[in-house]
């Protein structure tokens, strides 16, 4: 800032040449998480016989679908330096109304799924006014949203499960088959996702705006981003995508849950963390965000395969978060300096 | 920088993986070993502890290898469904579970006895009952019962007034029990197979524990907010029971009180056994768990599928019995209790 000068329009000029440098540092990096996730496999491999085969790796996938759709979704959001505890709350939420709205009112299928979709929107529309209009932090309005969708989901459902729900509801959850491996429709769904938000981020100008609001939102708000339009339409399509989410879970499972998706919001945080995402926004690339939802579910897998109980996936899955965040911050620090 | 300290941490991990499956998979011998998964609602309560100990030793006396899984929480239906296809995928002959979600682990359950995979209920019937192969379980809504009518002849000559300390909403456990205890009480009306907890005239508050004893001891205080000269407490669980009567001893009424529950934890009956808890209803998960272990080796052994219910019994356990309510002392309860 050695060139700031006492008038008004050339400080704002050497801001701007101040901050460019920061708005162009490289997106992120998927090598580590790609290394680890490789590693876990390789050791599995060794360990259970049945570990490397399409089926299992096809079941792996299958298995992560809600939650990586979810994780999509807690990407842009935590690239912006927000964080989002309502996801899994929303996602149960659009789910009971898709399933009560096709089974008790008799409404057409591919409707109740529009409807349901949509309610998921408007919920990540209300937390991204809330967060860009009332300027409270996401922590906290997330923090309330969760209890409000979880409240809604159980007096909506009152606290039925909903079954008998028409075919197009759970397609989803149905296969197709690849070689001589059963692949759910779901597990397509989710990864064309991924591939559609890696090229938004990667390749259009909205994509470079998101990072730029959560590497430095003054000096984005400078050189002319519309800090608070992107950031509500982070929110809203992150609530679009909980939608999409919650089609997916009913297809999985192929009932209406009012308990589903309550440790979604942590386990969909994991998996962005894990991929390489910084909590403090502005890095992270959303395909890490896949690898780090597939390193959890081949995790969880291979243990089980193995025989071990499902509680030591949960410790080997907390150390990783702590590890991966660590990462992160020491590089933070060491590019600062 | 930040590649190699991810590859580290990788490798941190999965070093810590290679140590937890030496533990975990000591002595489960050859891949020629059938196998027999136990899913249970949660990992920590000490009912599934007992559960898997009670498999475990089952499982090594029939030459089994067993695997265990559990959902995060109680309610948690996806992680069931996870570690069904997972136990499928390992290849298990039969699988036991207690289901955290009676209606939505249904489809899940259906797939894998599509591949011939044996699967029991323990505990808990699923939502239809004939979507497990069989269902070893306590009969919760007599659990209820029996504490109810033991409440109603230690009450006699009173008014009653009832505090329900429940489980949570929709919790098909939780609803038995609670309207087996209303129904033990002499309330009208009330169905065994109903899906929804009833109410009673004299039941004068109701909240939800979640089973745990902090949430049971606030939700006592509560009710005596609400009405101070209740006289019975129906907690779900000991843990519920123990919270509340701390509530009621920080105002002096432990002694006017009546609490009663069901489980039959070592904990809960020397509650009963000291007197903070009148009567439990005592279960016996050993039980569950073992005769479900036998009925996976005796499928793999010659293909024979065991079916229908099979009542694991249900005692009630007090040191002061009412004539007319058939009950057994705590020496029997603690000979007999888990966790």
């Amino acid at each position: 800032m050695s060139t700031v000068t006492s008038s008004p329009a050339s400080s704002v000029a050497s801001r701007l040449r101040a901050v460019s440098p920061r708005l162009a540092i490289p997106a992120g990096s998927t090598i580590g998480p790609i290394v680890a996730f490789l590693l876990a496999c390789a050791f599995f491999t060794t360990q259970s016989s049945q570990f490397l085969s399409g089926g299992n790796l096809a079941l792996v996938i299958q298995q992560v679908m809600v939650v990586g759709t979810l994780a999509i979704g807690q990407t842009l959001i935590i690239l912006t330096a927000g964080i989002d505890l309502s996801c899994g709350a929303i996602m149960a939420f659009g789910g009971i109304v898709m399933a009560k709205l096709a089974v008790d009112t008799g409404m057409p299928p591919l409707l109740a799924i529009a409807a349901g979709i949509t309610v998921c929107a408007s919920f990540g529309l209300i937390n991204g006014l809330l967060v860009t209009r009332v300027s409270l932090p996401p922590f906290i309005v997330t923090l309330g949203m969760l209890n409000v969708a979880f409240a809604l989901t159980h007096i909506y459902s009152d606290e039925q499960t909903i079954s008998g729900l028409p075919s197009e509801l759970t397609a989803l959850g149905n296969t197709f088959p690849l070689g001589r491996t059963d692949v759910t429709y779901g597990s397509v769904l989710m990864l064309v996702l991924f591939a559609v938000f890696a090229y938004i981020l990667g390749q259009t100008a909205w994509g470079k705006h998101v990072y730029a609001v959560g590497n430095a939102p003054e000096a984005a708000r400078l050189t002319g981003i519309p800090v608070r339009r992107r950031l509500l339409a982070v929110y809203t399509i992150a609530g679009a995508v909980y939608g999409i989410a919650a089609l997916l879970l009913i297809a999985r499972t192929g009932v209406g849950d009012p308990k589903a998706g309550q440790t979604d919001n942590l386990d969909s945080i994991t998996a962005v963390v894990l991929g390489g995402t910084s909590l403090f926004g502005g890095r992270g690339l959303v395909i890490g965000t896949l690898i780090g939802a597939l390193l959890v579910g081949v995790i969880r897998n291979g243990l089980q395969l193995m025989g071990v109980p499902s509680i030591y996936q949960i410790l080997i899955t907390g150390i990783l978060v702590i590890l991966a965040v660590t990462v992160d911050q020491l590089s933070r620090k060491r590019s600062q300096r | 920088m930040i590649r190699r300290g991810i590859a580290f941490a990788a490798i941190g991990a999965l070093a810590l993986t290679a140590a937890a499956c030496g533990e975990g998979s000591k002595g489960s011998g050859s891949g020629g070993t059938p196998k027999v998964g136990l899913i249970t609602k949660t990992e920590t309560n000490p009912f599934f502890v007992k559960m898997r100990e009670g498999a475990q030793k089952q499982a090594a006396a029939d030459g089994l290898q067993l695997m265990t899984a559990a959902g995060k929480f109680d309610g948690d239906n996806e992680s069931q469904v996870t570690a069904i296809e997972n136990m499928v995928a390992a290849g298990v002959k039969g699988i036991l579970i207690t289901p955290s979600d009676t209606k939505a682990i249904i489809p899940a359950i259906a797939k894998a006895r599509a591949k011939d995979v044996l699967v029991i209920a323990l505990d808990t019937p699923t939502d239809p009952q004939d979507g497990t192969d069989a269902l070893f379980a306590t009969d919760n809504f007599k659990a209820g019962e029996l504490i109810g009518q033991y409440a109603k002849a230690k009450s006699a000559g009173t008014t009653p007034k009832i505090a329900m300390l429940d489980l949570a909403p929709g919790v098909s456990v939780g609803i038995l029990r609670h309207n087996g205890f209303l129904k033990g009480f002499g309330a009208a009306n009330v169905d065994a197979k109903a899906s929804k907890a009833v109410t009673a005239p004299q039941v004068v508050c109701a909240a939800d524990t979640a089973g745990d004893q902090a949430k049971g001891q606030s939700a006592m205080e509560t009710c005596l907010q609400k009405a101070p000269d209740l006289n019975i407490v129906y907690t779900i669980n000991e843990p519920a029971a123990l919270g509340a009567y701390t509530a009621l001893k920080a105002k002096g009424l432990e002694k006017k009180v009546l609490i009663v529950s069901v489980d039959g934890g070592c904990t809960g009956v020397k509650g009963v056994k000291d007197g903070q808890i009148a009567a439990t209803s005592q279960q016996y998960p050993l039980k569950m768990a073992s005769l479900g272990v036998d009925a996976v080796a005796k499928f793999a052994k010659d293909g024979t599928k065991a079916t229908g219910y099979t009542d694991t019994g249900v005692t009630l356990i007090t040191d002061k019995s009412v004539p007319g309510v058939e009950a057994k002392d705590t020496a029997f309860g603690l000979q007999n209790c888990w966790g």
